[in-house]
């Protein structure tokens, strides 16, 4: 820990270097979470409603999205360039290390510029919580924080996922944005909007349903199941699996440069 | 005019070599009209009499903006044209005996089409397969045809004329990252790539439509399911014709202050 806090500073040092130009990849993010936040707010203007959600229901959302996405891309972009990683050999001299692969990986890159995106998703999130007609209680709260962290724990599980891949592929997926980039675009409505076969994907095969619309539905009153508010706590064992895979691709590595 | 048409071919030849990123692509796409598809049809379903167009004008324009992406999206630019603006090099692209203006359009313009021939067939012809409430559809009539055909040639030179300009800021700016920051999200906003146009509060959309963004993807892909007909389809491409000789001239403008006080450093 306390190294990761070392290097924590050190990437923060060399990201203040160039304060301009970290100044506009911040606002960069931020508007472009901000044109995908005007969209949602146009068509609820017109339409008023989806499936019964209001506004302010789906902004709660539209919100934990936001968040947990931008958490995960901020904390584990390393797995995002790791095609590069493998190509170039450079994976041989982590294996040398005295400390674990997704330690070092997770070490090599933090990306502070999400920080525009996350503060999007957390204006959208207090607007969600202002204006939808949720009678908050310790334990609602408590809910909305898991979602939050559920998701960053899911998002994170498949950029480690999406790094395992390039051991078999040596290439970035374009596809695998389907399930982040795509994730984030249209997870800013509760997944029930897309019909059932959509929400069973969502909830067996990459575990969205788990932070978004089954807690989202406890918060809102619409079930009092347990099991719902739990559902959360589920999400991160989507991490064994993309772990598996990892280590398999860890054993098959082979080194390709000299 | 000649060496221009040699060099689109040369970087036409250039960009089809990757096909393997475009077929990945291409599935990614599907997934995204498919999944848009949806979301408009759960919100045709709540609200049925205030949909701004009608239900299959907007899965056609779902469709061709999957498919024709890569030929009218506002965002990709190529980073080695920046480059060569900040490290100097595009002295060397002066050398040569034709106008950076024409040399760098031909270019812009083969980047796309190369692009696009290798992503365009799969998705229209999977989409025009589906069943109905999803498929894609026949225009109207071969005008409309042919209408969309010349707006979208149109649309091609107007998106070329506005990228020229994003890479002829940096003359003046030295860096592309501000300018990238903040126009593309914005940019992609009012031409309509996030949610059509129509979808948009009344009256901003019609603010927008006389926008040259608006004459990017909105203009061809409403002509073409005929959502934009008759005489108010002509008067949208004579605004197409109008922005695009407006934006190459604003270009070309900035090209020729640009080189004016351009200062390449080195022997």
């Amino acid at each position: 820990m306390k190294l990761y806090l070392h290097f924590f500073s050190m990437h923060l040092k060399s990201r203040m270097a160039y304060k301009k130009s970290f100044f506009f990849s911040v606002v960069g993010q931020f508007l472009s979470a901000f044109a995908a936040v005007v969209t949602i707010w146009f068509l609820f203007a017109r339409f008023e409603s989806v499936r019964g959600y209001t506004l302010g229901e789906c902004m709660l959302c539209t919100g934990v999205i936001l968040m947990s996405f931008s958490l995960a891309e901020c904390f584990f972009r390393g797995f995002d360039r790791f095609s590069r990683v493998v190509r170039e050999a450079q994976f041989d001299r982590l294996l040398l290390r005295p400390r674990s692969l997704i330690f070092q990986l997770i070490c090599q890159e933090i990306d502070f510029a999400r920080l525009g995106k996350l503060l999007q998703g957390a204006l959208m999130l207090g607007y969600g919580i202002a204006v939808s007609p949720v009678s908050w209680t310790p334990a609602r709260a408590a809910v909305l924080a898991g979602m939050v962290l559920g998701g960053t724990a899911v998002f994170a599980s498949l950029f480690l996922l999406y790094a395992a891949l390039c051991f078999f592929t040596l290439e970035g997926l374009e596809f695998m944005n389907v399930f982040t980039d795509g994730a984030r675009e249209f997870a800013a409505y509760p997944l029930d909007v897309y019909g059932t076969a959509i929400l069973k994907f969502c909830t067996y095969i990459v575990p969205y349903a788990l932070f978004q619309y089954y807690p989202l539905t406890y918060l809102l009153g619409r079930t009092d199941s347990p099991l719902c508010a739990l559902a959360p706590l589920a999400a991160p064992l989507f991490a064994l699996p993309c772990w598996i895979v990892w280590r398999v691709g860890v054993r098959k590595y082979q080194s390709a440069g000299s | 005019m000649r060496a221009c048409l040699a060099f689109f071919r040369m970087r036409l030849v250039n960009g089809l070599q990757y096909r393997t990123a475009a077929y990945a692509g291409i599935f990614t796409q599907f997934f995204w009209g498919f999944m848009e598809i949806q979301l408009y049809g759960a919100f045709y379903r709540e609200n049925p009499e205030n949909f701004p167009m009608e239900f299959s004008h907007l899965v056609s324009y779902i469709w061709l903006r999957q498919a024709f992406l890569r030929l009218l999206d506002t965002w990709s630019t190529e980073q080695e044209l920046f480059d060569m603006i900040l490290n100097g090099n595009v002295a060397y692209e002066l050398c040569r005996p034709a106008s950076l203006y024409g040399m760098w359009f031909a270019r812009n313009v083969a980047l796309r089409l190369s692009s696009l021939a290798l992503r365009c067939w799969p998705i229209l012809l999977v989409a025009a397969l589906l069943p109905d409430p999803w498929g894609l559809r026949l225009p109207p009539s071969a005008g409309a045809f042919a209408a969309a055909v010349l707006s979208m040639a149109l649309a091609l030179g107007v998106v070329t004329a506005y990228i020229l300009i994003i890479y002829f800021s940096c003359f003046f700016t030295l860096s592309s990252e501000g300018t990238r920051a903040v126009m593309m999200p914005l940019v992609g906003l009012l031409a309509g790539e996030l949610i059509p146009l129509p979808f948009m509060p009344d009256g901003l959309a019609k603010v927008l439509s006389w926008l040259p963004f608006a004459s990017i993807s909105n203009a061809p892909l409403r002509i073409y399911s005929g959502d934009i007909a008759g005489a108010e389809a002509a008067g949208t491409m004579l605004l197409q014709a109008f922005w695009l000789v407006a934006l190459a001239l604003l270009g070309w403008w900035m090209q020729r202050r640009g080189m004016r006080r351009l200062c390449v450093q080195g022997g």
